[in-house]
């Protein structure tokens, strides 16, 4: 089995922010940091940028609209014409209830399928897991992980640098 | 700036959290469980029966005569989706707003609003007479080349309410990744660890994770605020768009968005006092979170109440006959019980909260709280029949009253809404840990700074 990161623990909010800004300051890219709740600011600690969810959501809403006031257009001027209460064939305002809903539907489709491709999930593993350390992370712990595939990372000077910057539990995660 | 009270009282730390609420679903089940469960679960078989029943022999079982014929089925229809509206209104609003305080009761509030839209997404399907055919209202091509009227109201309920349904699932779905992670991680058995490990997705917490999920949670809020007050709009346009004294008024659609939030807050806090009693939640969902919704229901409370007198006044300033006496008939007719008990629990006793002893009474809110559930029933019985049973011409005027089956279905819609509450309560997270984590002074990183004895950053 190969190795895949480094992961330490720190024990709060605070340490860990401040630990995301000395890795980062310390030129790592690939690392990460793992609360068991988003914590305000950790973006710019890891000098992270903006996720484009927006304009995934943006793109998807516009599309659901679009489909949606095409089809009810086509669907009463074209393929199934019918005279509803003496209005127009292409009564527009009436379908805007309709192509609201798709506009909102769509989007809300592109804000959760696009996140989750962002993040690459679902996934059934991790090599991660093969660490019981890291299930702290979803209770109460805050844990640096620096991966192997950094063009930095070096076992020993990965590990001495974690020490150095008040990192605990420090712990060599191999897998797959 | 005045010093609030903690959100989480207790002095419970991360981990505390996790035991609390994780611990109400690793626990053995309580035998109450099993005597609630098992008591919905009988009335769900009821409404499973009675549906069987209305499928078999046709609409006819029902009370429905001429003119009255929307009755009991599109009065549910109404109430259900109402009550979902806190739900959303909880997890969308209060979140755009910086309410804090939402931590502690969204997660169980979104649950009943699913709960809640798959009871009213019942009533619909089954009043269409015949059921196999209810495909129509979807734009599905055919061999007829028929198509659904996108000029109709109704159909666009059922687009309305889809995407509801839909929006609240994944938003609830998302909300709830985190912590089917944390029962993951926590998961004793090998069944366990496999079910939550495929339902969280292979969550594992990272910034790297969070970076896009906060941000695409904040898109689901961003969608779902205008989508839940156009929701109950647009069923307010299946009376307003038609031409019957007393429901062709333009105050519909806010005066329904009001009743639903009204009603939907009137359901949660019925639910909430329910539950913080049952599984020990005081330190979580505290007097004052219970307050506040004392001061939603008093607010959207009175904005009915309005919407009640301005549906008089305007029916006399507009000077038609026809409007002035839908609504005399209304309040004095012959369906003038109901009115009154819609008019007692929707306006007179919300009042009460203005007293702030009232507001944190738990037991004035439980009963108050199940008089707002009556009253918004009653108000859309009232809406529905009495417009319909005097209709224009007086030789057709009918009583309206419902049958057994009518009885039997509603009531058994509550087993429904009840036995997947249940099961919610009883396998999944019914407080979001990572929200109220998130919530605590703890979470803040700069509380750990210097100098934060003085105050530090709040």
């Amino acid at each position: 089995m190969k190795t895949h990161a480094i992961i330490a623990e720190f024990a709060n909010p605070g340490e860990l922010m401040h630990a995301a800004e000395k890795v980062r300051d310390a030129g790592y890219r690939a690392f990460d940091c793992h609360s068991p709740f988003p914590i305000h600011g950790m973006d710019d600690a890891m000098g992270l940028k903006r996720s484009p969810v927006g304009y995934i959501v943006g793109g998807m809403a516009l599309l659901g609209a679009t489909i949606g006031f095409t089809l009810q257009t086509w669907v009463t001027t074209d393929a199934y014409p019918l005279v509803i209460s003496g209005k127009p064939m292409f009564s527009w305002q009436t379908y805007i209830i309709i192509t609201f809903a798709l506009f909102v539907l769509f989007g809300a489709f592109g804000a959760v399928f696009g996140m989750f491709r962002l993040i690459r999930l679902p996934r059934l593993h991790h090599p991660l897991f093969y660490s019981e350390r890291i299930k702290r992370a979803t209770d109460d712990g805050f844990i640096v992980s620096i991966e192997a595939g950094d063009p930095q990372f070096d076992e020993e000077a990965t590990r001495a640098f974690l020490t150095s910057i008040g990192g605990t539990n420090i712990e060599l995660v191999r897998g797959e | 700036m005045l010093e609030e009270a903690p959100l989480v009282q207790g002095g419970l730390t991360f981990n505390g959290i996790t035991e609390k609420i994780s611990g109400i679903v690793e626990t053995r089940t309580p035998s109450l469980w099993w005597l609630l469960f098992g008591m919905a679960l009988s009335l769900t078989l009821v409404l499973a029966g009675s549906i069987g029943w209305l499928f078999y022999d046709g609409t006819g079982v029902w009370g429905l005569n001429n003119p009255v014929g929307w009755g009991w089925a599109i009065v549910n229809f109404v109430f259900w989706v109402g009550i979902g509206h806190a739900g959303t209104l909880i997890s969308a609003i209060l979140f755009l707003l910086r309410q804090r305080w939402r931590t502690a009761i969204n997660r169980f509030a979104e649950a009943m609003t699913i709960v809640a839209v798959i009871c009213a997404g019942i009533f619909p399907a089954i009043h269409v007479g015949r059921i196999w055919i209810v495909y129509y209202m979807f734009p599905v091509p055919n061999q007829m080349d028929m198509w659904p009227n996108f000029r109709s109201p109704l159909l666009w309920d059922v687009f309305a309410v889809g995407t509801y349904f839909t929006v609240s699932f994944l938003f609830w779905y998302v909300g709830l990744v985190p912590d089917l992670a944390t029962f993951r991680d926590r998961a004793k058995t090998k069944i366990k660890r496999m079910v939550f490990g495929v339902m969280s997705l292979g969550w594992f917490g990272g910034n790297k994770q969070w970076k896009h999920y906060e941000l695409s949670y904040l898109m689901l809020a961003g969608l779902a605020t205008p989508l839940v007050l156009s929701v109950h709009s647009v069923v307010s346009t299946d009376f307003a768009t038609s031409m019957i004294p007393g429901w062709h008024t333009t105050i519909f659609p806010p005066y329904f968005v009001a009743g639903a939030i009204f009603s939907g807050f009137g359901m949660v806090l019925t639910l909430a006092i329910i539950a913080r009693k049952v599984f020990s939640l005081q330190n979580l969902i505290t007097v004052d979170h219970l307050e506040k919704m004392n001061k939603i229901i008093l607010v959207t409370g009175s904005m009915v109440g309005y919407a009640y007198i301005m549906e008089f006044f305007i029916a006399w300033y507009s000077g038609n006959i026809f409007e002035v006496f839908a609504f005399i008939n209304r309040g004095f007719g012959n369906y003038a019980w109901a009115y009154w008990i819609m008019f007692l629990c929707n306006v007179i006793t919300p009042q009460l909260f203005w007293f702030k002893k009232f507001r944190r009474s738990i037991p004035i809110m439980f009963v108050l709280s199940i008089f707002v559930n009556i009253g918004m029933w009653f108000e859309r019985f009232v809406i529905t029949v009495t417009s319909l049973s005097r209709d224009f011409l007086p030789s057709s005027w009918d009583y309206y009253s419902p049958t057994t089956w009518d009885v039997l279905t509603f009531v058994g819609s509550f087993g429904l809404f009840f036995s997947l509450f249940l099961l919610f309560l009883r396998f999944l997270p019914l407080i979001s840990m990572t929200e109220v984590k998130g919530v605590t002074p703890e979470a803040d990183p700069h509380h750990y700074a210097h100098g934060n004895e003085h105050g530090g950053a709040k």
